[in-house]
């Protein structure tokens, strides 16, 4: 029935005490080391490193997952409660109250996000070096990419939000670095700023969150916050944690901060599927997780949490139905897919392990679908609309079947991935209970309906159908050092959800930290059945609409709910009206009070002191009586005051 | 010695303030006289009435060295100077009524006013004793007591205010020098233009009158009117020339008229 | 009994009437013969002074001034001979060339 097999929930192991770093994992801060190293070689380098500069490239983030996975080896070798490892490094600041120290927390939830990342992300450098070897700066984009990964890594694996912001601010500096990689191109340009400030102002709201932390509890550790969360009232906990959703908000493109991630897809496509689609992305969803001790003690946050993904995961799947681009189109389907990961996480420890096996499983099928647009774009020299894709199969089979897996696992198709994790969350919605589980898992539903809609018709546009290119263009199977990594990946788009899921694997390994079911629910619920129904439903609807159809070259006028999807739902035209003009008009009125106002305050004493003086200048005659009479006055004068003091 | 038991006497006494008071409404008068006159000249006589009276009131205060020299030296030569100068810059030259500059009459007499006001003040908050008996360092007359002074205890300001005579003299022959930019004509060259330009014979030279006889009364050309050649340049050329009148005129041209009437008839 | 004080006063008198002279005056000889006016007035201080002290003193500066007040007008007539000579005109207010 129902997944009311959840039974107990275990609490979240707030007081998990983290025990110091042993034996191997002592070095856990070469996990950082090694790809802040490559970035400073190749960055610092400069064009002497041009010719070797993408192997050093390469070799830091397989080093990094080289020794996370030893790590990880040695983490399973502990037992399930003494998982958690803390490492201090230095003393950052030491100001009164406030002391902070650079510490690595070693614990599961970390070292999932660790091998995740370096794993995805080793995959997704080998990619660049051949998607990116005609390009003259390559070096310095390797150098960027290793930039981000040590911002990434120490994200994820501070053990305190201090450390954790400083990695999230270095993962935005190296967003904006690689989305306007190509600065010659307004677009870019553009956009990258669009992404930097959108991402400044969830950065507001994560950094206002820490500050009061320290007001409310005294610290910011991730232990310090978890002893004394008892401590303060409901409201303030309550402030913190939408706070810390604002922040989240930002990174991960949820509503109302998701207008720039549809526009950062001008950067190129390894940066597109590493940063927004695997890993930067997903780390709201992080933030939200770790900060679990706090969310757990404030209900109405954690509803705002699951609206918020609800919603975003609905908005998402909208836009992405009605882009012609196909960057941009798996770009809503990245958005729509946190929204799961968002409204999985605001279900509280009933949820949090799924929203963690959803990004894991999201990371690889997600970066294996761009990686599969890439080549396609690659070998259509540049060219994304899809509308002068087609016939694709024949000539790119290998990419054909990569892709493939990764859509059959996006859409929930068992027995690939997305059907074990998307199930999981749409069960534990509904197991929330009352109204609002009800609702959100009929909006989780809906959103698997549309999911396989749009995805089915990138399918059909890109591969199937009769062939619509350009006269030049001549496709062909990309590259080996290109094609590698996307059957790599699509191993992982296939088995991931299963391994985690099934026999609770995942459940029991993070269940330390975060909390979750005692029992795990069974796969096969009456949702589950209707969702794959509605599945199939949406892949029919796609296939009458474009799979039988002729599909015009030229997008067609469309009924006015696709010309709102094309405008991505009016979110740029929203945030125009509402943020930008007034901006501008603030500037506007600024600039006027500085020209009048402060210039006018200033011309005026300046103008005072020139008029005095013309005034004053007329008083030298130039006739000796006059200074005669002058000096006769005085003369009056002193004897006056003279005679004033001594009567 | 003398002179001061002569001063103690009640009725010298009266006498001395009479005096006084006469000689200081005589050099006020003449001061203000002096300040307020048009023509320069006019000043400069009142000045010297100024002085005179003020050689008087030395006099009367037991200083008679002091007197003479005031009138010997101060008004003798220093204003005679000022009269030779007057006379440079021309003796009629009147200033005008108007002011120039504004509000410097205004600002004058009240800051004049103000003076008085404050000296007045200080005089009469200072102690001015009544007149002391003469000392005994007098010697036997006022010239021995000055001259005593003079080479005793102010020897050395006496040796310097000679050395300033000197040099002022000195100063004054500089600075009214003047330096002659081309040779000085000679006797023979000065005929020589004078024959050569359009007036060989000398200038004629002023008029003679029954009533005006002076350099400045010009000679009468024969039809009547003033020759300007017959007065200095100096003169012609500062309007300072005088006319002989209509009188001379009409009682000439009257007489021949009557002679010739006289002749007729 | 004529005191001294009549006498200082007197000089008061007339040294304002100087003072005022230089200042409302414009030919430069009237201005400079208000100068000497002012000066006479300073001296007849001075004997009047000499007289209440009972000393020569007095006097003896008094002559000093005379003496001094004639060399300053021997320079100043010639400088103003020197200037009538290249300019003309006597009048105090030709120089004004520090005119804004």
């Amino acid at each position: 029935m129902t997944g009311s097999a959840l039974g107990g929930i275990a609490p979240s192991a707030s007081a998990m005490t983290s025990m110091p770093a042993i034996g191997v994992q002592h070095a856990a801060w070469l996990l950082v080391a090694f790809p802040l190293a490559g970035a400073v070689i190749l960055l610092l380098g400069g064009k002497r490193t041009n010719s070797w500069g993408h192997l050093v490239g390469v070799a830091m983030p397989l080093a990094a997952f080289a020794y996370g996975v030893v790590a990880f080896i040695a983490m399973l070798g502990y037992p399930a409660a003494g998982r958690s490892r803390d490492l201090h490094l230095f003393q950052w600041i030491a100001v009164g109250r406030f002391n902070v120290n650079i510490g690595i927390l070693l614990d599961p939830l970390s070292i999932c996000f660790v091998l995740l990342i370096t794993g995805v992300g080793s995959l997704i450098h080998i990619f660049a070096v051949g998607y990116m070897a005609s390009d003259p700066e390559r070096r310095r984009f390797f150098g960027y990419m290793n930039l981000f990964l040590a911002a990434m890594l120490l994200l994820v694996l501070a053990d305190n939000y201090l450390g954790l912001y400083a990695g999230w601010e270095g993962v935005g500096l190296a967003s904006y670095l690689l989305i306007g990689f190509w600065q010659f191109k307004p677009a870019a340009a553009a956009a990258a700023k669009k992404a930097f400030i959108a991402n400044r102002v969830g950065d507001a709201g994560l950094s206002l969150a820490i500050m009061l932390m320290f007001a409310t509890f005294g610290s910011i550790t991730f232990a310090g916050v978890d002893h004394a969360a008892g401590s303060a009232s409901t409201g303030v906990v309550t402030a913190i944690c939408l706070l810390l959703l604002l922040g989240a908000c930002g990174k991960s493109a949820q509503l109302p901060l998701q207008s720039w991630l549809l526009d950062a897809m001008e950067g190129p496509t390894p940066v597109s599927a590493l940063i927004h689609a695997a890993t930067m992305v997903t780390a709201g969803v992080y933030l939200i997780v770790r900060s679990g001790p706090l969310f757990n003690l404030a209900p109405d946050a954690q509803l705002a949490v699951t609206i918020v993904g609800a919603a975003t995961l609905l908005f998402g799947a909208i836009i992405g139905c009605a882009k012609d681009d196909i960057k941009k189109a798996l770009a809503g389907s990245t958005m729509s897919q946190i929204g799961y990961m968002m409204l999985a996480a605001g279900l509280g420890p009933a949820g949090y392990v799924f929203a963690i096996a959803h990004l894991i499983a999201h990371g690889f099928f997600k970066a294996g679908l761009f990686l599969g647009a890439g080549s396609v774009k690659h070998e259509m020299d540049d060219e994304v609309d899809m509308r002068r894709f087609g016939g694709l199969w024949r000539v790119m089979p290998v990419t054909f079947v990569t892709f493939l897996l990764g859509y059959l696992a996006i859409i929930g198709v068992p027995p690939f991935s997305g059907f074990f994790t998307k199930d999981s969350i749409v069960d534990a919605a509904f197991g929330k209970g009352g109204t609002s589980g009800a609702i959100l898992g009929v909006a989780t539903v809906a959103g698997a309906a549309i999911t396989a809609f749009y995805m089915s018709r990138v399918m059909f546009m890109t591969f199937a159908g009769e062939r619509r290119w350009e006269e030049h263009a001549h496709p062909h199977e990309a590259p080996k050092v290109m094609t590698v990594p996307m059957i790599l990946l699509a191993v992982g788009s296939v088995c991931a959800g299963g391994f985690l899921i099934l026999n609770s694997r995942l459940l029991d390994f993070l269940r330390p930290v975060t909390g979750g079911p005692v029992t795990a629910h069974s796969v096969f619920t009456l949702a589950g059945w209707v969702t794959l129904v509605l599945v199939v439903a949406g892949f029919a609807l796609a296939w009458l609409m474009y799979g039988r159809r002729e599909i015009p070259v030229t997008a067609p006028a469309g009924n006015p709910m696709t010309v709102a999807a094309r405008k991505e739902l009016y979110g740029n035209a929203i945030n125009e009206s509402l943020l930008m003009r007034p901006g501008q008009w603030l500037t506007r009125l600024s600039v006027y009070f500085d020209n009048r106002g402060v210039d006018g305050l200033v011309n005026t004493v300046a103008a005072t002191f020139g008029g005095s003086s013309g005034r004053l200048r007329k008083m030298q005659t130039g006739f000796v009586r006059s200074y005669a009479l002058s000096m006769f006055i005085g003369a009056v004068l002193l004897l006056g005051a003279l005679l004033l003091v001594r009567l | 010695m003398s002179h001061s038991m002569v001063l103690a006497s009640p009725a010298a006494t009266t006498t001395r303030e009479l005096a006084f008071w006469i000689l200081a409404i005589i050099a006020v008068v003449a001061g203000l006289g002096m300040v307020l006159a048009r023509r320069a000249v006019h000043c400069a006589v009142l000045l010297a009435v100024v002085m005179l009276s003020l050689a008087a009131l030395y006099a009367l205060q037991g200083a008679p060295f002091l007197a003479f020299v005031q009138v010997i030296v101060y008004t003798g030569a220093v204003l005679m100077l000022f009269l030779f100068v007057l006379m440079i810059v021309g003796i009629s030259a009147a200033d005008s009524i108007v002011e120039t500059i504004r509000g410097q009459r205004l600002a004058a007499g009240v800051s004049g006013i103000g003076l008085l006001v404050l000296l007045s003040l200080v005089v009469g908050h200072a102690a001015i004793g009544p007149a002391s008996p003469a000392k005994a360092s007098f010697g036997s007359s006022n010239v021995t007591g000055i001259a005593r002074l003079l080479f005793t205890t102010y020897v050395f300001p006496f040796e310097i205010t000679s050395a300033l005579l000197i040099t002022a003299a000195l100063g004054a022959m500089v600075l009214a020098h003047r330096e002659r930019t081309s040779p000085k004509p000679t006797q023979r060259s000065l005929s020589r233009q004078r024959i050569a330009g359009d007036h060989p014979t000398p200038l004629p030279g002023p008029g003679t009158y029954a009533r005006h006889n002076a350099v400045d009364m010009p000679a009468l050309l024969p039809d009547g009117s003033p020759s300007e050649l017959s007065v200095s340049e100096v003169l012609s050329g500062g309007g300072q020339m005088g006319s002989p009148g209509t009188t001379a005129l009409s009682a000439g041209t009257s007489d021949q008229e009557n002679a010739a009437n006289a002749g007729d008839a | 009994m004529v005191s001294p004080a009549h006498f200082v006063a007197l000089s008061v008198i007339l040294f304002v009437i100087g003072g005022v002279g230089v200042l409302v005056r414009r030919n430069a000889l009237v201005v400079f013969m208000c100068v000497e006016l002012m000066l006479n007035a300073a001296n007849l201080a001075f004997v009047a002074f000499a007289r209440m002290h009972g000393t020569l003193d007095g006097q003896v500066i008094a002559f000093f001034v005379m003496v001094v007040a004639a060399a300053e007008v021997v320079v100043g007539l010639a400088i103003l001979t020197s200037i009538f000579r290249a300019r003309r005109s006597a009048s105090v207010d030709d120089a004004s060339l520090m005119k804004y």
